[in-house]
């Protein structure tokens, strides 16, 4: 759960099970962007370097698709995800 | 209407719900979504689809509202299953109801064409000895992208 000063970021799909991870929380940054956040899970490395450009990554902020220059707030929920496929 | 859920559904019930929106109502458009043997493998036994709670129904929602301004919508009713489905499982519906058949047909086919380039749905597809994520169609975006 995300405290005040932090955010929770979720991963689906072929990202949730490339990475084993569905749910993480970090520390809210101020001035942190969504694609910085991203950049900076890829320097993980392993399964997360592919969050580095390697393949196309959805980014929704608060349940609202968005771009990477978002700047996240205390609080906020991001999701990682590929591109969607349902119906 | 929107639902996410695991269990099946019944689109004689949903047709029977958007009969009864109203006495002006002159046209039902209905549309459902089964599970193929073929996708990006050959062999499909079935599919494990995967959805993003809250966000998915609120992206829905966006799409009947987008839809009720540019065609005359009486009631949408669309279901979306989750979870494992076998080869010829409902997968979705999407049913429309309006005055006349131009806006029921167009109001089904944009809300369909669009939940499946926008809606948070992730697709697997599963072999006798395999599985695979979807990946997303450029045939699928063009499609989304001929409302605009």
């Amino acid at each position: 759960m995300a405290t005040n000063n932090t955010i929770t970021v979720k991963f689906f799909a072929r990202l949730r099970e490339e990475l084993d991870t569905a749910t993480l929380t970090v520390e809210a940054e101020p001035g942190l962007t969504a694609g910085r956040l991203l950049h900076d899970l890829a320097g993980k490395g392993g399964n997360w370097a592919q969050l580095d450009g390697a393949l196309p990554v959805m980014i929704a902020v608060n349940q609202v698709m968005t771009k990477p220059d978002k700047v996240l707030q205390p609080g906020d929920e991001v999701a990682f995800f590929p591109p969607v496929t349902g119906g | 209407m929107i639902r996410v859920q695991q269990q099946d559904f019944d689109p004689a019930e949903e047709y029977r719900a958007l009969r009864g929106s109203g006495s002006g109502t002159g046209a039902i458009a209905t549309f459902t979504g089964l599970v193929r043997d073929s996708g990006d493998l050959d062999g499909v036994t079935g599919l494990f689809l995967e959805h993003y709670p809250g966000m998915t129904e609120q992206v829905i929602e966006g799409l009947v509202r987008e839809a009720s301004g540019r065609w005359d919508v009486h009631e949408a009713r669309i279901i979306h299953r989750v979870g494992y489905l076998s080869l010829g499982e409902q997968i979705v519906f999407v049913g429309v109801c309006s005055a006349h058949r131009g806006d029921a047909f167009a109001a089904c086919e944009f809300i369909m064409d669009a939940l499946k380039t926008s809606a948070p749905f992730w697709k697997k597809e599963i072999t006798g000895d395999s599985e695979h994520w979807v990946e997303q169609r450029a045939a699928d975006l063009d499609r989304t992208r001929s409302w605009e």
